[in-house]
């Protein structure tokens, strides 16, 4: 049976106040420079950060140029710096937000233009960690089975969407880009900790390279930036303690 | 292609390398870390040249050291504490975080516990440090 309201609950309008935007604007092939451009806009408190930028570009500055796919914290295509931190656009809400907002893109990887940044090094990183299951001998002929503790033992590192949230936020990966980042960890972390995989001591070595998990320095911020709540830093000791202790 | 219309407000080609990002707990407290631990460094670097005297003659050593005698030098030695404790409680603080299963989910509340720690050792460490220096500077009360 569906539940009927016996009398109309009085719900309060949200109001719209008025937000200034500053968006951290460049585009090579107009000028070398960079520039911080103010946009004023009417923001719901329902509203998401990406709500804003799109209304920027719709009706103010066709011009702004941005990533975003699915909008619902899916597809990690739209990680920006908001407000100093790493987020993605499509899970603030303005609610939480004060009326001013600064929005950056992320820090480390190459700009390309406005808040587009060149993924290619983070995803060479994530490449090199060999992200898929490895497996020898024949292949099972019924479904592989796992028991319920095995599965949970690297549940947290599935959750990964590839944001890119976590590996700009890292204060090494800022200064050395060579180092692998958080990202890369967590999805090694995802096979290396599943049972069915065979690969784990490759990937082991893998990140036993002076710019593997070692470069780590702990300071939480991949996991305060994670959109998905994964315990980044968690993951990383855990490759570490592997890698120590060679026991997975 | 039209160039942005808003008009840019004054002030806001600041900062053009973006802001600072504005990380937490764990992100100063590796700053401090890396802070303390380069004022150690260079503490200790001093420290091997002027202990090294000892072997050029026991007069020189005696004449370095006595320059330290004075209360800027000895400020500096309560930085010196403060900076090698902080290092110190700071790193085993990591050391849980990278080996204690709990480590990482109680790393704010480890870094409050060694703040307070260090609170508490360096107020009165710091009083009876300055104690004498206080006493040359304004005369013992």
């Amino acid at each position: 049976m569906t539940a009927v309201a016996e009398r109309p609950v009085a719900v309060e309008a949200p109001k719209a106040r008025t937000v200034e935007v500053k968006i951290r604007r460049y585009n090579p092939e107009i000028s070398d420079e960079v520039r911080w451009v103010t946009y004023r806009v009417e923001a719901y408190p329902t509203d998401r950060v990406l709500n804003l930028l799109t209304k920027i570009k719709d009706e103010q500055d066709g011009t702004l140029t941005f990533r975003r796919s699915c909008a619902h914290g899916v597809c990690g295509s739209d990680a920006m710096r908001i407000n100093g931190v790493n987020r993605l656009a499509c899970k603030v809400l303005m609610k939480d937000m004060p009326a001013k907002l600064t929005i950056e893109p992320i820090k480390g990887l190459p700009v390309e233009k406005d808040l587009v940044v060149d993924m290619e090094p983070f995803f060479e990183a994530y490449r090199a960690v060999k992200p898929f299951l490895i497996t020898g001998g024949n292949p099972p002929t019924k479904e592989w089975l796992q028991s319920q503790a095995d599965r949970d033992r690297y549940d947290d590192t599935t959750k990964c969407i590839l944001c890119a949230a976590c590996t700009t936020s890292c204060p090494v990966f800022w200064t050395d880009g060579s180092y692998f980042g958080p990202a890369a960890i967590v999805n090694a972390h995802r096979f290396i900790f599943d049972s069915r995989d065979q690969g784990a001591e490759e990937r082991l070595e893998i990140l036993n390279d002076r710019e593997g998990v070692w470069r780590c320095r702990t300071t939480f911020n991949c996991t305060e930036a994670c959109p998905r709540g994964i315990e980044i830093t968690k993951a990383i000791k855990e490759v570490k303690q592997a890698l120590l202790f060679r026991r997975v | 292609m039209s160039t942005p219309t808003t008009a840019r407000p004054a002030g806001t080609r600041t900062r053009l390398g973006g802001t600072l990002y504005r990380g937490r707990e764990g992100m100063w407290s590796w700053v401090a870390h890396r802070i303390t631990g380069v004022l150690t460094f260079f503490f200790l670097f001093a420290h091997v040249l002027d202990t090294a005297l000892v072997r050029v003659s026991p007069e020189s050593y005696d004449t370095v050291i006595d320059t330290y005698k004075n209360p800027f030098v000895n400020l500096m030695e309560i930085g010196l504490v403060g900076a090698v404790l902080f290092h110190a409680l700071n790193g085993l603080r990591i050391v849980a975080v990278d080996f204690w299963s709990r480590g990482p989910r109680l790393q704010r509340q480890m870094l409050w516990a060694i703040v307070a720690v260090w609170v508490v050792v360096m107020v009165p460490g710091a009083f009876f440090m300055f104690k004498h220096s206080f006493e040359v500077l304004f005369g013992a009360g």
